[in-house]
């Protein structure tokens, strides 16, 4: 059976819908719409117009020989999401559901974000198509991504920065979901990941799986063949699941997550939901999660804010457990250096989530050798993380070095 | 959706709905009242759940706190945000649940969000929660399409199994919360989260006589309430009226003494509303 034709609400034993009886009929209203949404050619062709004249779809892939040196040779290409507009893949599932939210009728969308490119993109969307929005990020990352709050601001949505819980993404999708238990009758909630209830799993997946498939085919005529193997950062796992789903049921190519190890998992301080977690309920879905024996969330940990998240989505679990997919922590420090390696050797600037994804190839490079092509899904550009990154290679004060 | 009630179920009456029921009989309504376990302590928190039943309050529901409350408002937050920092653990609520019970004849249902449970295990907690004397589960985030494990622990158990109803639900949907929940179904008055509200939707109405038309013989309306004539006017249409963050916040500001009076005045609106039957 192919593995892409899961549309849940169940992934094996993960998935469903742990959610407020007050927000099931928005919930089977979107599963309904959506339904006849994508089986709409007139849906379709909408969508894929966007994608080519705002997005700048199809995203390119580039070859990268000065960064694969340090990849035991292997040949490493790169899906180049950073070059969206708005500067990640997530760019790809707000056009999908802002099409769906005029679809319905509605005309104020919520989001929660992390990194804020997620916020950035539904903000971009409600420009681009006239809907009230508010984005809610905790309070952390208003800090950690000032930049991204700016550009939301400017785009005319309204930021609520949360100050409940550990003020991080989980909290940010908390007071998004109250928000949206309140407002439902005027109000779609665009979800940023392949997590949550059904139908956002299957939902986000479907309008980012658009990542793979351009890259199946750009790699096969570029080499002539499948990658040996395809990798990326996961979080919630929505750029994740963008590229693995081209090659569910290619057996030959292996898909590797790579998830924020932090400051390593043998330390409390990470956000390696697949390497630690155990199965419960979170925002909505059953997946695998940190939590205590009590089964409180547990908080997180990454220098990366878009990973900093104790659930995953749903269909990853699934494929770790079937083991389709291999999922492996990778720790600030290795990611930083991954971060630094592409900027050097390529000239290319990825975001520190996506550095994840080149730390995790850099091994696996090595382990495969030479003769393997490696796919990565470069998910987001470095822009928004120069603060970070300053500091992190202290490269903003007087003193500051040519490393 | 399929009801998925068994015929396994122990014969035992629901205290809960047997307490609705007298209520109604003499003339007015039960008067449910929340606080979460560990507020501001576990000991106090016992003490205000004690106190609670002693003012009037009919019906108990204590709440487990839990990381990630996406019903609850400001106030319910702080209160179960505190008492995670202050150490709350599972088995607290169910020591809370024996000891007030111990003590009062009030029933007692837990409040909680479904991960706790699932950690705890299911079957391990409606056995613990049985055996300290707790009345069943008010379940915010599990809907009766994902709970086969609860409909199977509490059919075993008997413990009732309270579900929610929203002004947003099908018919269907509403039909089938009547049929499977016990103890009665849980009316949400409005769109939104927990927190008092000035007046309380007329959608709280509309609601309970659609769950009339579905054979609810057993509604009660929570979310917003907090006024003795909130809870008379809800009353004079449903069969309990649920007061949380109201009561939260009289025990924060107030202490107990503080609680006790807020509860004695909610309990004098919920009296004497219609002829006794």
């Amino acid at each position: 059976m192919s593995l892409r034709s899961e549309t849940g609400p169940y992934f094996g034993d993960f998935g469903g819908r742990f959610v407020p009886e007050s927000l099931v009929a928005a919930l089977d209203e979107l599963t309904s719409e959506y339904a006849l949404a994508r089986v709409d050619p007139a849906f379709a062709a909408e969508l894929m117009e966007l994608h080519k004249t705002y997005t700048g779809r199809p995203s390119i892939i580039t070859e990268v020989p000065r960064f694969a040196a340090h990849a035991g040779g292997a040949r490493v290409i790169l899906k180049r999401e950073d070059l969206n507009h708005t500067g990640s893949h997530k760019i790809n599932n707000a056009l999908g559901q802002a099409l769906l939210t005029k679809r319905i009728g509605k005309t104020r969308v919520i989001a929660e974000t992390g990194a804020g490119q997620h916020g950035v993109a539904t903000a971009t969307v409600a420009a681009l198509f006239g809907l009230e929005c508010v984005v809610y990020m905790g309070e952390v990352d208003t800090e950690r991504q000032a930049l991204n709050v700016a550009r939301m601001r400017l785009l005319g949505a309204e930021v609520v920065s949360v100050r409940t819980g550990s003020r991080t993404l989980k909290d940010a999708i908390n007071d998004a979901m109250r928000d949206w238990v309140t407002n439902v009758e005027t109000t779609n909630y665009i979800f940023g990941t392949v997590a949550g209830p059904h139908p956002f799993p299957a939902m986000v997946r479907d309008f980012q799986k658009i990542i793979g498939e351009e890259a199946r085919a750009q790699v096969l005529s570029l080499t002539g063949r499948l990658p040996d193997a395809v990798t990326a950062c996961v979080g919630g796992g929505s750029n994740a699941i963008g590229i693995f789903d081209a090659f569910l049921d290619d057996p030959t190519v292996a898909l590797y997550g790579y998830e924020a190890g932090g400051e390593g998992v043998e330390t409390p301080r990470h956000a390696a939901t697949l390497t630690k977690g155990r199965p419960g309920i979170l925002h909505g879905a059953r997946s695998l999660m940190l939590q205590d024996e009590d089964g409180q969330t547990v908080e997180s940990h990454s220098i990366s804010a878009g990973l900093d998240y104790p659930g995953v989505g749903p269909e990853h679990s699934w494929l770790s457990t079937i083991g389709r997919a291999t999922y492996l922590p990778v720790t600030d420090a290795a990611a930083m250096d991954a971060f630094r390696l592409l900027s050097r050797t390529e000239g290319i600037i990825p975001a520190i989530e996506s550095a994840h994804a080149l730390a995790g190839t850099l091994e696996l490079g090595k382990r495969l050798g030479p003769e393997a092509t490696i796919l990565v899904s470069l998910s987001g550009r470095g822009d928004k993380d120069m603060e970070t990154a300053g500091r992190y290679f202290d490269l903003l004060d007087e003193g500051a070095q040519q490393l | 959706m399929t009801a998925t009630t068994t015929g396994t179920m122990p014969n035992r009456t629901s205290r809960v709905e047997a307490t609705i029921a007298r209520r109604r009989a003499e003339g007015g309504g039960a008067l449910i009242g929340y606080l979460p376990v560990g507020f501001p302590t576990l000991d106090e928190s016992i003490e205000a759940a004690v106190a609670l039943a002693e003012n009037g309050v009919d019906i108990i529901e204590l709440g487990l706190p839990y990381s990630d409350p996406v019903m609850d408002g400001p106030v319910i937050q702080a209160a179960t945000q505190q008492a995670l920092a202050n150490g709350f653990r599972l088995r607290h609520g169910i020591e809370a649940v024996a000891a007030i019970t111990a003590r009062v004849d009030a029933p007692v249902l837990v409040m909680t969000y479904w991960n706790p449970i699932l950690q705890y295990g299911v079957d391990r907690f409606a056995d613990d929660l049985l055996a300290a004397g707790g009345a069943g589960l008010i379940t915010p985030d599990l809907i009766p399409d994902d709970a086969a494990d609860w409909f199977a622990a509490s059919d075993r158990t008997g413990l009732d199994r309270v579900f929610l109803a929203a002004p947003s639900s099908s018919d269907a949907r509403l039909a089938h919360a009547v049929e499977v929940s016990r103890g009665f179904v849980y009316a949400v008055s409005t769109m939104g989260i927990t927190g008092a509200r000035s007046d309380v939707d007329s959608a709280a109405r509309i609601l309970v006589d659609r769950l009339r038309l579905a054979g609810a013989t057993s509604a009660c309306v929570g979310l917003g309430i907090s006024t003795p004539e909130q809870v008379r006017e809800i009353l004079g249409y449903a069969d309990g009226a649920i007061v949380g963050s109201a009561l939260v916040k009289a025990l924060s500001d107030g202490g107990v003494p503080a609680l006790g009076e807020l509860a004695a005045r909610l309990a004098a609106g919920a009296s004497g509303i219609r002829a006794a039957v």
